[in-house]
């Protein structure tokens, strides 16, 4: 009696019952489809947003002006500007090791135009060093230089969503685009950055301080601070000192009346990720337990196989079937059930995935199939074992003696 | 030369106190290969009780049995399935084919569980069926058969495994009187080629094919006779 006689008993016991073990496997397929699902929704997810917010540079802070906090401390008189001077102290080697660079950033929204098209937007003044701390390589062109600021040259820098919004297909290098009034000309372009839903990173347009400060939104405070730390794992340390700078320069007492707002995309990332990683293990569960319910969907059909063929086991043992060719008989027909049930429903996942539901690519995690795979033959083997044990321990003369 | 079956003081009892029954109460048997013995008696005499020690499908209260020398009293479930494969052939008054298989897979299982090699299953399988006069019947399921036909369909699937004992438990008892012939015949050719055959049977010109009537009243054999054939 050896093990491919038993596979083929099993397999003639399935087929002779084909719309039970149907269903049987459909059970356990919707199981694994779901789990693989699922975990890839939510894998894609975070994949989508982390790649959003990394593209503005993982090690990069925001430094903010003002404060989104609902309770102001009423007592604070003095609410003061953030300036290029806070930016310049930022840049410290000894208060602050972990800071490369401060970009002083003043953002003004006007519209911009170009022959017959214009594009609402917002003109962002700020310093060279912007390109390398907000991530944004130069596609084709120049950045901006030192020079540019020192004499307040009318040079502009677009991102690919203004380009396309305003030029079309036409080059705009050396072209005159008009902001607010100011003409300006193009010098370079930013490469595509590619957007993710809830932000367009390619929505920009670049032109040095002087110049938007001059011209656009006069010399109050700065929106924004933009500071690149060493690396996004100095980045909390880096916040810290940026932070204990500022409060000494703004004359900060307590956190309730801080002036200024720091933002850290290291800590973005990861808050991001740890919440959806929530959901990603909510919606595993949920598929969890229905690869569950398949599982003592499994047990059930074995039971009621059992009991409907004990019979048959009695005939079997009559004849000299040992008690574990019984006892292998019932396991394969439920491992070959959970087996390709599960095979199904991997692959059903596979296809499931490639479509893009709500904005959000499935990005399959490889442990999910492994493991939705393994947990249905295990169902099958578990859920198996003791309706097969049962089937097999049955005294042949009282299983012939079954009606 | 050792008897086929030897049965010891045989006590079978079912139940316990008020409702307790001596199934057998002391029986004591001995066959001799290439014997073919008629047992005999009211219903309720505990005939099929006697069939299934016989076939180690049940095991007695007291007593002893060896089967071919073999002491089966103290074997275990492994053992016992190996004995029932090896040195016995069942007929059963139902059939007791397995459902939704064909005659020629119902005959070849005893074979499948002796560990033969599928070429020579099929072959002596197929074989088997010819004998019993099926062979253009084979792939057939057991619910596209008469009752006749799955009877031999039983006693091919009986007889393939070479056992030395046959043992049949009212094999003729749902059969015509057509077909009671056939299976009949079948035996009286197996008990021609020197097989020992155990039969129950309630029919006396049944009984009448055998060598030897074994009779059971409550239990007990009452009256053990050789046909004088
Ligand atoms: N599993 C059981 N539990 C309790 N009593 C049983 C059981 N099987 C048989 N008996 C009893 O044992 C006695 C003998 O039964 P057995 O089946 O051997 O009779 P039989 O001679 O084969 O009868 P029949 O000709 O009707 O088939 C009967 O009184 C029966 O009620
Ligand atoms: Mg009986």
């Amino acid at each position: 009696m050896n093990v491919i006689e038993t596979v083929r008993i099993g397999l003639q016991g399935i087929a002779a019952n084909k719309l039970r073990s149907g269903l049987t496997m459909l059970g356990i397929l919707i199981g694994v489809a779901s789990v693989i699902v699922l975990m890839a929704i939510g894998n894609g997810a975070s994949v989508a947003v982390t790649a959003s917010i990394e593209s503005l540079g993982t090690n990069t802070l925001t430094v903010r002006h003002g404060t989104f906090s609902g309770d102001r401390d009423s007592t604070r008189t003095q609410f003061k500007d953030l300036t290029v001077d806070d930016a310049v102290a930022l840049v410290d080697p000894i208060l602050a090791p972990d800071v490369v660079s401060a970009t002083p950033v003043v953002t003004a929204a006007t519209t911009c135009t170009f022959e017959g098209s214009s594009y609402s937007t917002s003109v962002t003044g700020t310093w060279p060093s912007y390109f390398d701390a907000s991530n944004s390589p130069i596609g084709t062109g120049t950045p901006l230089t030192a020079d540019d600021v020192l004499n307040s040259r009318r040079s502009i820098v677009l991102g690919q969503t203004v380009i396309g919004e305003l030029f079309g297909d036409v080059d705009p290098l050396e072209k005159t685009v008009t902001c607010g009034g100011v003409p300006f000309t193009v010098v370079g372009t930013i490469e595509e950055k590619g957007s993710s839903g809830f932000l367009d990173a390619d929505d920009v347009a670049v032109a040095p301080l002087s110049t938007v400060q001059s011209k656009l939104t006069g010399y109050g405070s700065l929106d924004s601070i933009l500071v690149q730390a060493s690396s996004s794992e100095t980045s909390t340390a880096a916040e810290s000192e940026v932070t204990s700078i500022l409060d000494q320069r703004h004359g900060t007492t307590s956190e309730a009346n801080r002036d200024y707002q720091v933002l850290n995309q290291a800590a973005l990332i990861s808050t991001v990720q740890d919440t959806i990683g929530i959901f990603t293990v909510l919606l595993g569960a949920v598929a969890a337990i229905s690869l569950l319910v398949g599982g003592i969907g499994i047990t059930n059909i074995m039971l009621v196989t059992v009991t409907e063929r004990t019979r048959e086991i009695g005939i079997r043992k009559a004849i000299g079937a040992r008690k574990s060719a019984i006892m292998t008989q019932f396991l394969i027909e439920a491992m070959v059930l959970s087996v390709i049930g599960g095979g199904i429903g991997v692959l059903l996942a596979l296809l499931a995935t490639r479509i893009t539901i709500a904005d959000v690519t499935p990005v399959i995690v490889p442990s999910s199939v492994i493991g939705a795979f393994v947990v249905s033959v295990s169902i099958g083997l578990f859920f198996g074992s003791y309706p097969a044990n049962r089937a097999a321990s049955l005294r042949p003369i009282e299983a012939l003696r079954h009606e | 030369m050792t008897p086929v079956i030897d049965l010891q003081g045989i006590t079978k009892v079912y139940g316990s106190g008020d409702t307790e029954v001596r199934a057998l109460d002391g029986i004591d048997l001995s066959i001799a290969r290439g014997d073919y013995v008629a047992i005999m008696g009211a219903s309720g005499s505990g005939k099929s009780t006697l069939m299934n020690i016989v076939g180690a499908l049940d095991a007695s209260t007291e007593g002893h049995y060896a089967l071919d020398g073999i002491s089966i009293d103290d074997l275990d479930e492994s053992a016992l399935s190996i004995v029932r494969n090896r040195k016995i052939g069942f007929i059963f008054q139902s059939f007791n084919l397995i459902p939704r298989t064909s005659a020629l897979s119902n005959v070849e299982l005893p074979l499948v569980y002796r560990g033969v090699r599928r070429k020579e299953r099929r072959e002596r399988a197929i074989a088997a069926l010819a004998s019993v006069g099926l062979a253009d019947r084979m792939h057939h399921m057991p619910n596209e058969l008469s009752g006749g036909q799955q009877q031999r369909v039983a006693v091919a699937r009986a007889l393939v495994a070479e056992p030395s004992l046959l043992l049949a438990d009212e094999p003729t008892g749902n059969l015509d009187s057509r077909s009671t012939g056939d299976v009949l015949d079948l035996m009286g050719e197996l008990h021609d080629q020197g097989r020992t055959i155990v039969m129950i049977t309630h029919e006396d010109d049944v009984a009448a094919h055998a060598g030897r009537v074994v009779t059971l009243v409550d239990g007990r054999i009452s009256e053990d006779q050789r046909n004088s054939a």
